[in-house]
Protein backbone atom coordinates (compact mmCIF):
# COMPACT_ATOMS: atom_id res chain seq x y z
CA UNK A 1 0.00 0.00 0.00
CA UNK A 2 1.30 3.48 -0.36
CA UNK A 3 2.21 5.92 2.33
CA UNK A 4 -0.49 8.10 0.45
CA UNK A 5 -2.95 5.79 0.34
CA UNK A 6 -2.83 4.56 4.01
CA UNK A 7 -2.71 8.28 4.74
CA UNK A 8 -5.98 9.27 3.43
CA UNK A 9 -7.82 6.91 5.47
CA UNK A 10 -5.68 6.75 8.36
CA UNK A 11 -7.90 8.19 10.89
CA UNK A 12 -10.77 5.70 10.22
CA UNK A 13 -8.76 2.67 10.35
CA UNK A 14 -7.07 4.34 13.68
CA UNK A 15 -10.43 5.16 15.31
CA UNK A 16 -12.98 3.39 13.75
CA UNK A 17 -14.70 6.58 11.97
CA UNK A 18 -17.24 5.95 9.29
CA UNK A 19 -20.76 7.57 8.45
CA UNK A 20 -23.76 7.69 9.64
CA UNK A 21 -27.16 9.08 7.50
CA UNK A 22 -29.46 10.52 9.72
CA UNK A 23 -32.13 10.56 7.04
CA UNK A 24 -32.31 6.49 7.34
CA UNK A 25 -30.33 5.65 10.23
CA UNK A 26 -28.44 3.87 8.65
CA UNK A 27 -24.33 3.56 9.30
CA UNK A 28 -21.65 2.78 6.93
CA UNK A 29 -17.86 1.46 7.71
CA UNK A 30 -15.92 2.27 5.48
CA UNK A 31 -17.36 5.69 5.76
CA UNK A 32 -19.13 6.60 2.43
CA UNK A 33 -20.04 9.85 0.58
CA UNK A 34 -23.32 9.06 -0.26
CA UNK A 35 -25.92 7.40 1.36
CA UNK A 36 -27.07 4.15 -0.89
CA UNK A 37 -30.52 3.77 0.20
CA UNK A 38 -31.54 7.65 0.16
CA UNK A 39 -29.20 8.49 -2.23
CA UNK A 40 -29.43 12.44 -3.12
CA UNK A 41 -32.20 13.04 0.16
CA UNK A 42 -29.48 10.86 2.26
CA UNK A 43 -27.73 12.98 5.04
CA UNK A 44 -24.56 11.66 5.95
CA UNK A 45 -22.39 12.90 8.77
CA UNK A 46 -19.13 11.59 10.06
CA UNK A 47 -19.73 8.50 13.08
CA UNK A 48 -17.02 7.14 15.26
CA UNK A 49 -17.97 3.99 16.08
CA UNK A 50 -18.07 2.33 19.67
CA UNK A 51 -16.09 -0.47 18.29
CA UNK A 52 -17.62 -3.53 20.42
CA UNK A 53 -19.17 -6.24 18.17
CA UNK A 54 -19.23 -9.92 17.64
CA UNK A 55 -18.09 -12.65 15.02
CA UNK A 56 -20.18 -13.37 12.57
CA UNK A 57 -17.38 -16.05 10.98
CA UNK A 58 -14.10 -16.65 11.33
CA UNK A 59 -11.31 -18.68 9.40
CA UNK A 60 -7.82 -19.09 10.49
CA UNK A 61 -4.91 -18.39 8.55
CA UNK A 62 -2.26 -21.19 8.27
CA UNK A 63 -0.78 -19.69 4.59
CA UNK A 64 -0.77 -16.55 4.79
CA UNK A 65 0.30 -13.30 1.86
CA UNK A 66 3.44 -12.17 2.16
CA UNK A 67 4.35 -9.83 5.01
CA UNK A 68 2.32 -11.96 7.55
CA UNK A 69 3.89 -15.46 6.95
CA UNK A 70 5.34 -15.64 10.64
CA UNK A 71 1.88 -14.92 12.03
CA UNK A 72 0.34 -18.16 11.64
CA UNK A 73 -1.89 -19.65 12.78
CA UNK A 74 -4.17 -16.31 13.19
CA UNK A 75 -8.01 -15.62 12.97
CA UNK A 76 -9.27 -13.12 10.18
CA UNK A 77 -12.92 -12.75 11.31
CA UNK A 78 -16.05 -10.80 9.84
CA UNK A 79 -16.77 -8.69 12.58
CA UNK A 80 -20.66 -7.33 12.73
CA UNK A 81 -20.08 -3.90 14.92
CA UNK A 82 -23.22 -3.30 17.61
CA UNK A 83 -24.30 -0.81 15.37
CA UNK A 84 -24.79 -2.47 12.09
CA UNK A 85 -21.79 -2.53 9.70
CA UNK A 86 -19.58 -5.70 8.77
CA UNK A 87 -15.94 -5.56 8.61
CA UNK A 88 -13.29 -7.99 7.70
CA UNK A 89 -10.12 -8.05 11.09
CA UNK A 90 -7.80 -9.79 12.56
CA UNK A 91 -8.54 -11.60 15.61
CA UNK A 92 -6.20 -11.26 18.59
CA UNK A 93 -6.46 -14.24 19.87
CA UNK A 94 -5.52 -18.01 20.26
CA UNK A 95 -6.99 -20.11 16.98
CA UNK A 96 -9.05 -22.04 19.94
CA UNK A 97 -10.59 -19.04 21.50
CA UNK A 98 -12.18 -18.72 18.48
CA UNK A 99 -15.96 -18.61 18.52
CA UNK A 100 -18.63 -17.59 16.11
CA UNK A 101 -20.74 -15.04 18.06
CA UNK A 102 -18.15 -14.45 20.32
CA UNK A 103 -18.07 -10.46 21.44
CA UNK A 104 -14.81 -8.65 20.53
CA UNK A 105 -13.71 -5.07 20.96
CA UNK A 106 -11.14 -2.83 19.70
CA UNK A 107 -7.22 -2.65 20.17
CA UNK A 108 -4.45 -0.44 18.35
CA UNK A 109 -2.37 -2.78 16.77
CA UNK A 110 0.36 -2.44 13.66
CA UNK A 111 -1.40 -3.54 10.48
CA UNK A 112 2.05 -4.37 8.82
CA UNK A 113 4.99 -2.62 7.59
CA UNK A 114 6.09 -1.35 4.28
CA UNK A 115 9.71 -3.16 4.69
CA UNK A 116 12.12 -2.31 7.19
CA UNK A 117 13.16 0.77 6.11
CA UNK A 118 9.41 1.72 5.21
CA UNK A 119 6.38 3.38 7.35
CA UNK A 120 4.67 0.95 9.62
CA UNK A 121 0.68 0.88 9.29
CA UNK A 122 -1.30 1.32 12.60
CA UNK A 123 -4.81 0.80 12.71
CA UNK A 124 -6.95 -1.51 14.85
CA UNK A 125 -7.69 -5.12 15.11
CA UNK A 126 -9.81 -6.81 17.82
CA UNK A 127 -9.88 -9.08 20.49
CA UNK A 128 -12.17 -11.18 23.10
CA UNK A 129 -14.04 -8.76 24.90
CA UNK B 1 -2.51 26.72 41.19
CA UNK B 2 -2.89 23.02 42.03
CA UNK B 3 -1.36 21.02 39.29
CA UNK B 4 -1.44 17.17 39.58
CA UNK B 5 -2.99 13.64 38.07
CA UNK B 6 -6.51 13.87 36.12
CA UNK B 7 -6.60 10.15 34.85
CA UNK B 8 -4.42 7.80 34.85
CA UNK B 9 -3.84 4.64 32.37
CA UNK B 10 -1.58 1.31 32.11
CA UNK B 11 -1.11 -1.07 29.68
CA UNK B 12 1.09 -4.31 29.39
CA UNK B 13 1.03 -7.11 27.05
CA UNK B 14 -0.04 -10.63 27.49
CA UNK B 15 2.37 -12.69 26.86
CA UNK B 16 5.56 -13.37 29.52
CA UNK B 17 8.60 -15.60 29.66
CA UNK B 18 9.76 -16.46 33.00
CA UNK B 19 13.80 -16.28 34.44
CA UNK B 20 14.04 -19.71 34.05
CA UNK B 21 13.20 -19.93 30.65
CA UNK B 22 16.22 -17.53 29.94
CA UNK B 23 18.69 -19.14 32.33
CA UNK B 24 18.05 -22.70 30.84
CA UNK B 25 18.89 -21.67 27.40
CA UNK B 26 21.85 -19.28 28.32
CA UNK B 27 23.60 -22.42 31.08
CA UNK B 28 22.68 -19.48 34.13
CA UNK B 29 21.30 -20.50 37.48
CA UNK B 30 17.92 -19.42 37.32
CA UNK B 31 17.45 -19.78 41.07
CA UNK B 32 20.71 -17.13 41.99
CA UNK B 33 18.97 -15.13 39.37
CA UNK B 34 15.72 -14.85 40.65
CA UNK B 35 17.26 -14.25 44.20
CA UNK B 36 19.50 -11.85 43.22
CA UNK B 37 17.57 -9.72 40.67
CA UNK B 38 13.75 -10.59 42.31
CA UNK B 39 12.48 -10.85 38.98
CA UNK B 40 10.47 -13.89 38.01
CA UNK B 41 9.18 -13.34 34.69
CA UNK B 42 9.10 -10.49 32.17
CA UNK B 43 6.11 -9.12 29.96
CA UNK B 44 7.20 -9.71 26.06
CA UNK B 45 5.13 -7.91 23.58
CA UNK B 46 2.83 -9.46 20.91
CA UNK B 47 4.38 -9.67 17.41
CA UNK B 48 2.11 -6.44 16.36
CA UNK B 49 2.82 -4.66 18.98
CA UNK B 50 5.12 -1.62 19.76
CA UNK B 51 5.84 1.25 22.12
CA UNK B 52 3.05 3.15 19.79
CA UNK B 53 0.19 0.42 20.40
CA UNK B 54 2.07 0.49 23.88
CA UNK B 55 1.14 4.10 24.55
CA UNK B 56 -2.06 3.92 22.91
CA UNK B 57 -3.39 1.56 24.48
CA UNK B 58 -2.83 3.39 27.60
CA UNK B 59 -3.91 6.85 26.76
CA UNK B 60 -7.12 5.42 25.83
CA UNK B 61 -7.29 3.92 29.12
CA UNK B 62 -6.30 6.98 30.71
CA UNK B 63 -9.10 8.81 28.66
CA UNK B 64 -11.63 6.76 29.38
CA UNK B 65 -11.08 6.26 33.48
CA UNK B 66 -12.05 9.58 33.65
CA UNK B 67 -14.21 9.95 30.99
CA UNK B 68 -11.98 13.34 29.39
CA UNK B 69 -13.07 14.97 26.54
CA UNK B 70 -9.54 14.83 24.39
CA UNK B 71 -9.90 17.82 22.71
CA UNK B 72 -8.97 19.45 26.06
CA UNK B 73 -5.43 17.84 25.18
CA UNK B 74 -2.61 20.59 24.57
CA UNK B 75 0.27 18.26 24.26
CA UNK B 76 0.72 14.99 24.14
CA UNK B 77 4.65 13.73 24.87
CA UNK B 78 6.01 10.34 24.59
CA UNK B 79 8.62 9.24 26.59
CA UNK B 80 10.53 5.89 25.45
CA UNK B 81 13.97 4.64 24.35
CA UNK B 82 12.39 1.96 22.07
CA UNK B 83 10.46 4.81 19.33
CA UNK B 84 9.32 2.67 16.86
CA UNK B 85 11.03 5.21 14.27
CA UNK B 86 14.02 6.90 14.52
CA UNK B 87 12.58 10.11 12.97
CA UNK B 88 8.65 10.51 13.29
CA UNK B 89 7.37 11.15 16.27
CA UNK B 90 5.33 8.66 18.01
CA UNK B 91 3.59 10.83 20.06
CA UNK B 92 1.62 11.90 16.72
CA UNK B 93 0.39 8.43 16.17
CA UNK B 94 -0.81 8.61 19.63
CA UNK B 95 -2.51 12.15 19.63
CA UNK B 96 -4.90 11.02 16.70
CA UNK B 97 -5.51 7.39 17.96
CA UNK B 98 -6.82 9.26 21.08
CA UNK B 99 -8.68 12.02 19.10
CA UNK B 100 -6.30 14.89 20.66
CA UNK B 101 -5.42 16.30 16.96
CA UNK B 102 -5.07 19.06 15.90
CA UNK B 103 -4.73 21.96 17.61
CA UNK B 104 -2.03 21.02 20.37
CA UNK B 105 1.72 20.55 20.46
CA UNK B 106 3.40 17.16 20.88
CA UNK B 107 6.69 15.94 20.78
CA UNK B 108 8.74 12.47 22.10
CA UNK B 109 10.94 12.13 24.83
CA UNK B 110 14.09 9.85 25.68
CA UNK B 111 15.92 9.74 28.94
CA UNK B 112 16.36 6.03 29.05
CA UNK B 113 13.77 5.07 31.88
CA UNK B 114 12.54 8.19 33.20
CA UNK B 115 11.62 9.94 29.77
CA UNK B 116 7.99 9.36 30.79
CA UNK B 117 8.53 11.34 34.55
CA UNK B 118 10.00 13.86 32.34
CA UNK B 119 7.31 14.14 30.07
CA UNK B 120 5.15 14.58 33.13
CA UNK B 121 6.97 17.45 34.50
CA UNK B 122 7.10 19.04 31.04
CA UNK B 123 3.17 18.75 31.33
CA UNK B 124 3.14 20.09 34.80
CA UNK B 125 4.72 22.98 33.85
CA UNK B 126 2.23 23.75 30.54
CA UNK B 127 -0.69 23.40 32.88
CA UNK B 128 0.59 25.27 35.98
CA UNK B 129 1.38 28.17 33.73
CA UNK B 130 -2.12 27.76 32.33
CA UNK B 131 -0.49 27.82 28.57
CA UNK B 132 -2.90 24.55 28.09
CA UNK B 133 -5.83 22.60 29.69
CA UNK B 134 -4.69 19.36 30.21
CA UNK B 135 -1.60 17.42 29.02
CA UNK B 136 -0.77 13.99 27.92
CA UNK B 137 2.39 12.41 29.24
CA UNK B 138 3.43 8.93 28.49
CA UNK B 139 6.13 6.18 29.33
CA UNK B 140 6.36 3.43 27.11
CA UNK B 141 8.92 0.67 25.88
CA UNK B 142 9.41 -2.62 24.33
CA UNK B 143 12.65 -2.68 25.59
CA UNK B 144 15.79 -4.30 24.36
CA UNK B 145 18.02 -6.78 26.10
CA UNK B 146 20.30 -8.17 23.84
CA UNK B 147 20.73 -12.20 23.90
CA UNK B 148 22.36 -13.56 26.97
CA UNK B 149 23.01 -10.57 28.48
CA UNK B 150 21.53 -9.61 31.88
CA UNK B 151 19.68 -6.60 30.46
CA UNK B 152 17.85 -10.04 28.58
CA UNK B 153 16.50 -10.88 32.59
CA UNK B 154 14.31 -8.07 33.33
CA UNK B 155 13.78 -6.24 29.83
CA UNK B 156 10.06 -5.92 29.34
CA UNK B 157 7.24 -4.00 27.61
CA UNK B 158 4.64 -2.13 29.08
CA UNK B 159 3.55 1.20 28.91
CA UNK B 160 1.69 4.04 31.41
CA UNK B 161 -0.63 7.49 30.64
CA UNK B 162 -0.95 10.31 33.42
CA UNK B 163 -3.61 13.20 32.68
CA UNK B 164 -2.20 16.19 34.05
CA UNK B 165 -4.27 19.12 34.81
CA UNK B 166 -4.82 22.04 36.85
CA UNK B 167 -8.66 22.03 38.19
CA UNK B 168 -8.39 21.15 41.46
CA UNK B 169 -11.84 19.47 41.42
CA UNK B 170 -10.74 17.25 38.72
CA UNK B 171 -7.26 15.77 40.25
CA UNK B 172 -7.52 12.45 41.41
CA UNK B 173 -3.99 13.23 42.67
CA UNK B 174 -1.95 17.09 43.59
CA UNK B 175 1.46 16.72 42.79
CA UNK B 176 2.85 19.19 45.27
CA UNK B 177 5.99 19.58 44.27
CA UNK B 178 8.97 17.53 41.43
CA UNK B 179 12.75 17.77 41.81
CA UNK B 180 15.60 16.53 39.59
CA UNK B 181 19.61 15.65 39.87
CA UNK B 182 20.95 15.36 36.53
CA UNK B 183 24.59 14.55 35.50
CA UNK B 184 26.38 13.21 32.59
CA UNK B 185 27.52 10.04 33.19
CA UNK B 186 28.08 6.63 30.46
CA UNK B 187 26.17 4.28 32.48
CA UNK B 188 24.19 2.77 29.67
CA UNK B 189 24.05 3.92 26.44
CA UNK B 190 22.62 3.02 22.50
CA UNK B 191 24.00 4.13 19.70
CA UNK B 192 22.14 4.93 16.36
CA UNK B 193 21.32 1.85 14.21
CA UNK B 194 22.31 -0.33 16.95
CA UNK B 195 19.50 -2.89 18.12
CA UNK B 196 20.56 -3.64 21.59
CA UNK B 197 22.12 -1.21 24.47
CA UNK B 198 25.28 -1.84 25.93
CA UNK B 199 25.53 -1.07 29.74
CA UNK B 200 28.54 0.09 32.46
CA UNK B 201 27.82 -3.53 34.37
CA UNK B 202 28.35 -2.70 38.07
CA UNK B 203 28.54 1.01 37.00
CA UNK B 204 25.14 1.60 36.57
CA UNK B 205 24.78 1.08 39.85
CA UNK B 206 26.44 3.26 42.88
CA UNK B 207 27.28 6.76 40.79
CA UNK B 208 24.24 5.98 38.67
CA UNK B 209 20.96 4.79 40.16
CA UNK B 210 21.90 5.34 43.96
CA UNK B 211 23.61 8.64 43.83
CA UNK B 212 20.87 9.96 41.09
CA UNK B 213 17.80 8.67 43.39
CA UNK B 214 18.98 9.18 46.57
CA UNK B 215 19.88 12.69 45.40
CA UNK B 216 16.68 13.50 44.16
CA UNK B 217 14.81 11.94 46.90
CA UNK B 218 16.39 14.09 49.62
CA UNK B 219 16.53 17.01 47.37
CA UNK B 220 12.70 17.04 46.99
CA UNK B 221 12.29 16.01 50.84
CA UNK B 222 14.59 18.88 51.78
CA UNK B 223 13.16 21.19 49.63
CA UNK B 224 9.30 20.44 50.84
CA UNK B 225 10.29 19.77 54.09
CA UNK B 226 8.80 16.30 54.92
CA UNK B 227 10.51 12.61 55.83
CA UNK B 228 9.81 9.01 54.73
CA UNK B 229 7.46 8.62 57.61
CA UNK B 230 5.13 11.22 56.11
CA UNK B 231 4.37 9.30 53.37
CA UNK B 232 1.60 5.79 53.17
CA UNK B 233 3.39 5.25 49.87
CA UNK B 234 6.75 5.15 48.41
CA UNK B 235 7.71 4.13 44.49
CA UNK B 236 11.39 3.78 43.24
CA UNK B 237 12.50 3.22 39.80
CA UNK B 238 12.30 -0.77 39.23
CA UNK B 239 14.65 -2.32 36.91
CA UNK B 240 15.09 -4.98 38.89
CA UNK B 241 13.53 -5.71 42.70
CA UNK B 242 16.93 -5.40 44.27
CA UNK B 243 17.58 -1.75 43.16
CA UNK B 244 14.52 0.20 44.73
CA UNK B 245 14.38 -2.16 47.47
CA UNK B 246 17.81 -0.90 48.77
CA UNK B 247 17.05 2.29 47.86
CA UNK B 248 14.05 2.35 49.92
CA UNK B 249 15.95 1.35 53.33
CA UNK B 250 18.88 4.00 52.27
CA UNK B 251 16.10 6.61 51.97
CA UNK B 252 14.67 5.48 55.05
CA UNK B 253 11.31 4.23 53.82
CA UNK B 254 10.05 0.64 54.83
CA UNK B 255 9.10 -2.30 52.67
CA UNK B 256 5.57 -1.96 53.84
CA UNK B 257 5.74 1.48 52.27
CA UNK B 258 6.96 0.66 48.67
CA UNK B 259 5.09 -3.06 48.44
CA UNK B 260 1.97 -2.03 46.75
CA UNK B 261 4.16 -0.10 43.77
CA UNK B 262 6.91 -2.70 43.47
CA UNK B 263 5.14 -4.48 40.30
CA UNK B 264 8.35 -5.58 38.67
CA UNK B 265 8.70 -9.32 40.41
CA UNK B 266 5.89 -10.40 37.43
CA UNK B 267 6.74 -7.69 35.06
CA UNK B 268 10.54 -6.89 34.69
CA UNK B 269 11.58 -3.46 33.95
CA UNK B 270 9.44 -1.62 31.63
CA UNK B 271 11.99 0.73 31.23
CA UNK B 272 9.82 4.57 30.78
CA UNK B 273 7.35 3.12 32.09
CA UNK B 274 8.50 1.43 35.33
CA UNK B 275 8.31 3.77 38.09
CA UNK B 276 4.86 5.21 36.54
CA UNK B 277 3.50 1.44 36.65
CA UNK B 278 4.75 1.25 40.27
CA UNK B 279 2.41 4.85 40.47
CA UNK B 280 -0.17 3.86 38.79
CA UNK B 281 -0.61 0.48 41.14
CA UNK B 282 -0.48 2.75 44.07
CA UNK B 283 -3.19 4.78 42.86
CA UNK B 284 -5.24 1.96 41.75
CA UNK B 285 -5.25 0.83 45.91
CA UNK B 286 -4.43 3.99 47.70
CA UNK B 287 -7.15 5.97 49.74
CA UNK B 288 -7.81 9.86 49.83
CA UNK B 289 -5.59 11.60 51.64
CA UNK B 290 -2.87 9.14 51.04
CA UNK B 291 0.45 10.28 50.25
CA UNK B 292 2.85 9.04 47.70
CA UNK B 293 6.62 9.54 47.45
CA UNK B 294 8.06 8.60 43.93
CA UNK B 295 11.45 8.74 42.28
CA UNK B 296 12.26 7.14 38.39
CA UNK B 297 15.83 6.90 37.56
CA UNK B 298 17.10 7.47 33.98
CA UNK B 299 20.70 6.25 32.54
CA UNK B 300 22.57 9.18 31.42
CA UNK B 301 21.54 9.96 33.99
CA UNK B 302 18.90 11.79 36.40
CA UNK B 303 16.55 11.05 38.89
CA UNK B 304 12.82 12.74 38.98
CA UNK B 305 11.33 12.85 42.48
CA UNK B 306 7.90 13.73 43.39
CA UNK B 307 5.84 14.33 46.25
CA UNK B 308 1.53 13.34 45.40
CA UNK B 309 -1.29 13.38 47.96
CA UNK B 310 -4.26 11.51 46.60
CA UNK B 311 -7.64 12.90 46.59
CA UNK B 312 -11.24 11.84 46.98
CA UNK B 313 -11.52 12.12 43.55
CA UNK B 314 -9.67 8.83 43.56
CA UNK B 315 -12.55 6.66 44.24
CA UNK B 316 -14.43 7.84 41.23
CA UNK B 317 -12.34 7.12 38.74
CA UNK B 318 -10.92 3.74 40.16
CA UNK B 319 -12.82 1.86 38.54
CA UNK B 320 -12.94 3.59 34.84
CA UNK B 321 -10.24 0.65 33.21
CA UNK B 322 -8.01 -1.79 34.55
CA UNK B 323 -6.29 -1.52 37.35
CA UNK B 324 -2.63 -2.94 36.88
CA UNK B 325 -3.13 -5.91 38.49
CA UNK B 326 -5.81 -6.76 36.06
CA UNK B 327 -3.55 -6.34 33.73
CA UNK B 328 -0.97 -8.62 35.39
CA UNK B 329 -3.79 -11.32 35.70
CA UNK B 330 -3.98 -14.40 33.05
CA UNK B 331 -0.67 -14.05 31.22
CA UNK B 332 0.18 -16.51 28.01
CA UNK B 333 3.63 -17.80 28.95
CA UNK B 334 6.10 -18.46 25.65
CA UNK B 335 8.96 -20.20 25.55
CA UNK B 336 12.77 -18.37 24.75
CA UNK B 337 12.35 -19.18 21.34
CA UNK B 338 8.72 -17.59 20.46
CA UNK B 339 10.15 -15.03 23.15
CA UNK B 340 13.00 -14.66 20.37
CA UNK B 341 10.68 -14.87 17.40
CA UNK B 342 8.40 -11.88 18.88
CA UNK B 343 11.63 -9.97 19.87
CA UNK B 344 12.83 -10.02 16.29
CA UNK B 345 15.77 -11.54 17.47
CA UNK B 346 15.55 -14.13 15.27
CA UNK B 347 17.38 -13.20 12.01
CA UNK B 348 15.75 -14.48 8.67
CA UNK B 349 17.81 -15.57 5.38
Amino acid sequence: MSVSRFWRKQVNRYNLIGTHCSECDEYYYPPRNMCPTCRRDGKLESYKFKGDGEVVTYTIIYTAAEGFEHQTPYALAIVKLDEGPRLTSQIVAEPEEMKIGMRVKPVFRKLGEGSARGMIYYGTKFIPA
Amino acid sequence: MSVGIVSYGAYIPRYRIKVEDIARVWGDDADILMAGLMVNEKSVPDLDEDTATIAVEAARSAIIRSDIDAQRIGAVYTGSESHPYAVKPTSTIVAEAVGATPVMTAADFEFACKAGTAAIQACMGLVGSGMIDLGLAIGADVSQGAPGDALEYTAAAGGVAYVIGNKESELAAIIEDTYSFTTDIPDFWRREGMPYPEHGGRFTGEPGYFKHVTSAANGLMEKIDTKPSDYDYAVFHQPNGKFPTRVAKMLGFSKEQIKTGLVVPRLGNTYSGSCMMGIAATLDMAQPGDRIFATAFGSGAGGDAFSITVTDRIEEIRNGAPGVEDLLKDPIYMDYAMYAKHKGKIKLG
